[in-house]
C-alpha cells in the first residue's frame, strides 16, 4: 500500500496547493512536498524486494488490484517497486523538492498552480516508475506530458511556446507509437492482461504468433522499434533530440530540474524494462546498432554542446551524452551495463539539476547567461561557483562523486558487452567525455575565471536558496563514496536478467 | 413492486406535459428555476429509474404488440439520455434566464428526450420513424430557440430543410423495406429477410435507412448541417444535439440492424451493409477531425470533432464479423464510447455556453487567457478536451481503446489505423484550444466573470464524471457489454 499512499498523498497536495493562496503556495508545497519525499525514503529502507519485476521476483510493496477487462484483456492496478524503480521513485522525491524550494523568487504570477503542477508532475512519475501493468503505466505516462506541457508553455523564457508545442508533439507522436506498438504486440499473443511481467514472460517464451499479415518474428521487430522509437525521443537520443534543448532552456529552473533530472529518465527506465527485459533476443541482435546511435548521441551531443554560447543551452546539450551512456550500458545487457544504466540516471538527474540551478544562480545575479558576457565570477559569487565547479566535476567523472561510478559502471560493462567489436565502440564513446570536460571546463573558465566582467552588478541569492544545489552536491558525493547504497538493490534486479540471459560482468 | 418497463419514457412524457400545464396555469410569474428544476429532475429521475430496470434484470419486454421492446439497451441509452438532458437543463437554467418562452423550451428538451428514450425502445419501423419524428421536431424549434437572433433562426432553418430532406429519405426507405418484406416489426423483417427475392428493392431500402440514420448522427454523407445548427443554435441545444440526439440515433442504427437486419442474412443476399458502415466511419473521422483541424471559431469546432466521433462509433457497426463474443465486444465498446462522449461532448459544449454568456467571442483567439479570468472552468474544459481527444483523463480513453481493438480483432486493422491517425489529429486542434484558453495571454487582465450556479455545475459534474469513467471504466462497461448482448444474441 505504500505506492498507493505516496501516490494519493502528492496527489492530494497538487490539489491541495492548487486551492492555496498564491502567497503561501510555494511554502505549503515544500512542506507537503516533504510527505512523498520522506515516504520515498522510508520505501528506501523498508524495501524488501527481490529480482526483478518482469522476470518473476517479487517487488515491493506490490498491490494487484483487477481494474477492467476490455476486448478480453484484464487491466489491473498493478504496482510495486524493484531495485531498478525504487532508486527512480527516490530521485524523483528528491528533485520534486528541490524544483520547489529552488522555484522561491522565480516565478511571478499563477503560483498555485504552478507549485501544484509540480506536484501533479511529481506524483505521475511516481506511477510512471512503480507501474507493472501496461494500460496503468501509459496512463501516468501520459499525465506527465499535460503539466510539463502548461510549465514550459505557460511559465517559461521568451520562446516558450514554440519550444512548449515541440516538446509536445514530439512526445506524444511517441507515446502514440509505443502504444499502437505494443498492443500488436499483446493482440498478436495469447496473453489475457496487460500486465507487464506476463507479457515479458508470453513474449520470452516465443508465443507471439504472426498477426495483421506479419509474421512472428516481423510482429516481434515491429513492437520492439515502436517501442525503441518512443522511448528514444522521450530520451532524447540523436537524431530524436531536437525538442531538448528547446525545452530545457525556456522551461524555468525548477521545471527543468524536473525535466532534465527525470521526465527523461522516463524513456531510459522504460527502455530498461520494455526493450531489454521483454526482448533479450532481439536487444543481443541489434546491440552493434544500437550502440553505435549510443556512440553517434554522445558524440554529437557534446559536438554540439561545445558550440553553445548560452550557458543553460549548453548545460541541456549535456544532457544528451549523457543518456547515450545509459544507453550503452542498457544495450550492452551486461550486469555492470545494466546496473551502470541504473545509477547513471539517478547519479545525471542529480548532477543536470546542480548544473542548471548553477546556471540559474548566475542569470539570477548578474541578467544574462550569455558565456561570453561573464567572466571572473568566481570571488563575486563564490558559493555559486563552487556549486558549479562540483556539479562540471561530477559530470566529468571526477572519482568519489556519483558521476564517476555511473560511467565506470557503464564502460566496465559495455566492455565486458557480447556484441562484436564491443571494446571499440566503448572506446569511441569514452572518447565522449573528453569533449564534455572540454566544454565544461570552457564554461567554468568563460564565467568563473579571468578579470571580472557582467552587463551590470552582481546580486548574489541568499545562501538559503543555495542550499537545494549543495544538497544534491552531497548527496552525489555520498553515492560516488558509497555507490553500494543504491548498487545493492539495483543488482539484484539487474542480476536476475542477467541469471536467465547471460552477459557476465 | 415491479415498475412498468416504460417508466422512464413515462417520466419524461409526463414531466413535459407538467411544464405545459405549469405555464398555462401561470404564464407570467418567474419560474426559470422551477421549469429547469423539473427537467433536470425528471432527466436524472428516469436515468435513475433506467438503472433501476437494469439493475432488476428484467431481460426483453415486448409492448404493444411487439411495436417496443425493453431490454438493456434501452435502459442504457435512456441512462444517457436522461444525464445529458439533466446537464442541459442545469446550464439551460443561467442560458435561457432573460428569453421568453422558456417554458416551451424546456418542454421541448422533454419531449426530445422522451423521443429519444423510445427511440431506443423502438421495435419496429413504425414507432422508430414516429420516435424519430417526436426528437426531430423539437430539436429544430430548439434551435431556432434565439428567434431574435438571426444565426439561430437560419441555423435552425437550415437544419429543418436537411432534417425534412433526411426524413423523407428514411420514410421512402422504410416502404421500399416494407415492399420487399410486408412487415415493420424487427423480428418479422429478420425473418422476411431471409433469401428474400426482391434483393434490389431492399437493398435500395436499405441504403436510404442509412441516409436517414447519417443525418440523425451527423455522419457523412448528411453531416453538413451539424457545423451550422450547432454554431447558430444555443450551446446548450448544440451540447444536447450533439451528444443525446447522436446517440440516440445511434441506438436506433444498431437496433435496426442488429435486430432487423441481420448480417449473416444480408450476406448471403449480397449486400454486406458492414462493409457501407466501414467506408461511412472512415469518411466521417477524417472528414470531421480534418474540417476541425481548419476551424477558427470553438463551436465550429466542436461540432466537426462531433462529426469525428460519430465516426468512431460508427465502428461499432462496421466490425460486426459474426462471432457474437467479439459482435458483443465491439458493439459494447461503441455503446459506452456514446456513454463517455455524452458526458465529456456536453461538457465541453457547455463551457462554450459559459464563454458566450461571458461574451468572450467565438474564435480560438478570444479564449485566449480564460485560464487566468475563470481557472475552474478552463480546467474542465482542458480535462474534457484531452479527454475527447482520447488521452487518459477520461474514460473516452478505454473506450475509444476498446473501438480500435474491436476492429482490429475483426479483422479491420487498416479502419483502426485510420482512427488512430484521426486521433492524433484530433488532439492537435483540441490542444490548440487548450494552449488558447492557459498560454495565450489576454487582450485585458483582470475581468471579473459572474459564476453562473447551473453551468458551473453542469460543467463539473460532467468533468467529475469523465475522470471517474477513467478511474472506474467497469460501471459504463458492465452495463455496455449487456446492453450490446441484448441486441447481438436477441
Amino acid at each position: 500500500m505504500l505506492v498507493e499512499a505516496l501516490l494519493a498523498v502528492t496527489f492530494v497536495a497538487a490539489f491541495a496547493v492548487l486551492l492555496a493562496p498564491a502567497r503561501y503556495a510555494g511554502r505549503i508545497a515544500a512542506v507537503l512536498s516533504l510527505v512523498p519525499l520522506v515516504g520515498s525514503l522510508y520505501a528506501y529502507a523498508a524495501f524488501d524486494g527481490a529480482g526483478n519485476a518482469l522476470l518473476g521476483g517479487t517487488p515491493a510493496f506490490e498491490t494487484v488490484v483487477p481494474w477492467v477487462d476490455i476486448g478480453g484483456y484484464a487491466v489491473d492496478w498493478h504496482v510495486g517497486l524493484d531495485g531498478i524503480s525504487l532508486p527512480l521513485v527516490v530521485l524523483t522525491a528528491v528533485l520534486t523538492t528541490v524544483a520547489i524550494v529552488a522555484a522561491r523568487g522565480e516565478i511571478e504570477g499563477r503560483r498555485s498552480l504552478f507549485y501544484a503542477l509540480l506536484l501533479f508532475t511529481e506524483a505521475s512519475l511516481i506511477g510512471v516508475f512503480s507501474a507493472l501493468d501496461f494500460f496503468l503505466w501509459f496512463v501516468f505516462w501520459e499525465f506527465v506530458l499535460v503539466p510539463m506541457y502548461l510549465l514550459v508553455a505557460v511559465y517559461g523564457g521568451p520562446r516558450r511556446r514554440y519550444a512548449a508545442i515541440k516538446f509536445f508533439v514530439y512526445t506524444n507522436v511517441a507515446s502514440l507509437v509505443l502504444f499502437v506498438g505494443f498492443v500488436m504486440l499483446v493482440v498478436a499473443t495469447p496473453v489475457e492482461s496487460f500486465g507487464l511481467a506476463a507479457v515479458a514472460e508470453a513474449v520470452r517464451s516465443g508465443a507471439v504468433t504472426g498477426a495483421f499479415g506479419l509474421s512472428a518474428s516481423a510482429v516481434t521487430g515491429v513492437a520492439f522499434l515502436a517501442l525503441f522509437f518512443g522511448f528514444a525521443v522521450k530520451s532524447a537520443f540523436v537524431p530524436f533530440h531536437t525538442w531538448l534543448p528547446d525545452a530545457y532552456t525556456e522551461a524555468p529552473t525548477p521545471v527543468t530540474v524536473l525535466l532534465a533530472g527525470v521526465v527523461t529518465k522516463m524513456g531510459t527506465y522504460s527502455l530498461l524494462r520494455f526493450n531489454v527485459t521483454m526482448f533479450p533476443d532481439l536487444i543481443r541482435q541489434w546491440a552493434l546498432p544500437l550502440a553505435l546511435l549510443a556512440v553517434l548521441t554522445v558524440l554529437y551531443g557534446s559536438l554540439a554542446a561545445l558550440a553553445q554560447r548560452d550557458a543553460k543551452r549548453l548545460v541541456a546539450y549535456t544532457s544528451i551524452p549523457s543518456m547515450g551512456f545509459v544507453l550503452l550500458g542498457s544495450v550492452a545487457a551486461t550486469n555492470y551495463g545494466l546496473a551502470g544504466a541504473t545509477f547513471q540516471m539517478v547519479s545525471h538527474g542529480l548532477l543536470v539539476s546542480v548544473l542548471f540551478l548553477a546556471v540559474g544562480y548566475v542569470e539570477d545575479a548578474t541578467g544574462t547567461r550569455m558565456i561570453n558576457k561573464l567572466s571572473g565570477l568566481a570571488d563575486r559569487l563564490p558559493v555559486t561557483a563552487a556549486v558549479l565547479v562540483a556539479g562540471a566535476f561530477g559530470y566529468m567523472g571526477l572519482p568519489l562523486m556519483s558521476g564517476f561510478a555511473g560511467e565506470f559502471f557503464v564502460f566496465t560493462g559495455s566492455f565486458a558487452a557480447p556484441y562484436p567489436h564491443a571494446q571499440l565502440v566503448t572506446a569511441a564513446a569514452m572518447f565522449g567525455i573528453v569533449v564534455v570536460a572540454g566544454y565544461l571546463l570552457r564554461l567554468l573558465q568563460g564565467v568563473l575565471m579571468g578579470p571580472f566582467e557582467a552587463p551590470t552588478t552582481v546580486t548574489p541569492r541568499s545562501r538559503r536558496d543555495l542550499a537545494p544545489a549543495v544538497a544534491l552536491v552531497l548527496l552525489s558525493i555520498y553515492l560516488g563514496v558509497a555507490p553500494g547504497t543504491l548498487m545493492g538493490a539495483i543488482q539484484d534486479a539487474v542480476g536476475a536478467f542477467v541469471a536467465v540471459f547471460g552477459g557476465g560482468l | 413492486m415491479a415498475l412498468p418497463a416504460l417508466t422512464p419514457q413515462y417520466v419524461l412524457g409526463l414531466a413535459a406535459l407538467l411544464v405545459l400545464v405549469v405555464d398555462a396555469f401561470a404564464p407570467t410569474s418567474r419560474k426559470n428555476g422551477l421549469l429547469a428544476g423539473v427537467t433536470a429532475l425528471a432527466g436524472v429521475v428516469s436515468a435513475g429509474v433506467a438503472a433501476w430496470l437494469f439493475a432488476g434484470g428484467t431481460g426483453r419486454t415486448t409492448l404493444f404488440d411487439g411495436a417496443l421492446a425493453v431490454d438493456a439497451s434501452t435502459s442504457f441509452f435512456t441512462a444517457v439520455f436522461g444525464c445529458v438532458a439533466a446537464l442541459v437543463a442545469a446550464a439551460s437554467y443561467d442560458y435561457v434566464r432573460d428569453e421568453p418562452n422558456q417554458s416551451a423550451y424546456y418542454a421541448l428538451v422533454l419531449f426530445a428526450t422522451a423521443g429519444m428514450s423510445v427511440m431506443a425502445a423502438a421495435n419496429s419501423l413504425v414507432t422508430a420513424f414516429l420516435a424519430l419524428e417526436l426528437v426531430s421536431l423539437p430539436a429544430y424549434a430548439l434551435v431556432a430557440f434565439l428567434k431574435r437572433n438571426a444565426g439561430s433562426a437560419e441555423a435552425g432553418l437550415k437544419y429543418f430543410v436537411v432534417g425534412a430532406l433526411s426524413s423523407g429519405i428514411l420514410v421512402y426507405g422504410i416502404s421500399l423495406v416494407y415492399a420487399a418484406t410486408g412487415v415493420f416489426g424487427f423480428e418479422a423483417l429478420a425473418a422476411a429477410v431471409q433469401g428474400n427475392a426482391h434483393v434490389t428493392v431492399l437493398g435500395a431500402g436499405v441504403v436510404m435507412l442509412i441516409g436517414g440514420f447519417a443525418f440523425k448522427t451527423a455522419s457523412v454523407p448528411f453531416h453538413f448541417w451539424a457545423p451550422e445548427a450547432y454554431e447558430g443554435a444555443p450551446a446548450p441545444v448544440s451540447a444536447f444535439l450533439s451528444s443525446a440526439s447522436k446517440a440516440a440515433g445511434f441506438v436506433l442504427a444498431f437496433r435496426v440492424f442488429l435486430l432487423a437486419f441481420p448480417l449473416a442474412a444480408f450476406e448471403a443476399l449480397g449486400i454486406p451493409w458492414t462493409l457501407v458502415f466501414a467506408v461511412l466511419a472512415v469518411l466521417t473521422m477524417t472528414l470531421g477531425n480534418v474540417a476541425a483541424a481548419t476551424q477558427t471559431n470553438v463551436k465550429r469546432m466542436l461540432a466537426y470533432s462531433s462529426i469525428g466521433h460519430a465516426g468512431y462509433a460508427l465502428i461499432g457497426l462496421a466490425a460486426l464479423s459474426g462471432p457474437a463474443s467479439s459482435d458483443i465486444a465491439v458493439v459494447g465498446a461503441s455503446f459506452a464510447h456514446l456513454f463517455v462522449y455524452g458526458f465529456t461532448n456536453t461538457g465541453a459544449f457547455l463551457v462554450v455556453a459559459l464563454a458566450e454568456r461571458w461574451g468572450v467571442g467565438r474564435t480560438f483567439e478570444d479564449y485566449a487567457g480564460l485560464g487566468r479570468s475563470a481557472p475552474v472552468a478552463s480546467a474542465a474544459l482542458a480535462v474534457l478536451l484531452f479527454g475527447l481527444a482520447g488521452l487518459p483523463v477520461g474514460g473516452g480513453f478505454w473506450t475509444k481503446y476498446a473501438l480500435f481493438l474491436g476492429a482490429v480483432q475483426s479483422g479491420l486493422w487498416w479502419l483502426a489505423a485510420v482512427g488512430i491517425v484521426n486521433s492524433a489529429l484530433s488532439l492537435f486542434y483540441y490542444s490548440r484550444l487548450v494552449k488558447a484558453v492557459w498560454v495565450d495571454a489576454p487582450d485585458e487582465t483582470g475581468v471579473a466573470r459572474e459564476r453562473p450556479t447551473g453551468i458551473y455545475a453542469a460543467v463539473v459534474v460532467a468533468t467529475v464524471v469523465t475522470v471517474v469513467l477513467l478511474v472506474a471504466p467497469d460501471l459504463v462497461f458492465s452495463w455496455a457489454d449487456a446492453a450490446a448482448r441484448a441486441l447481438v444474441s436477441a
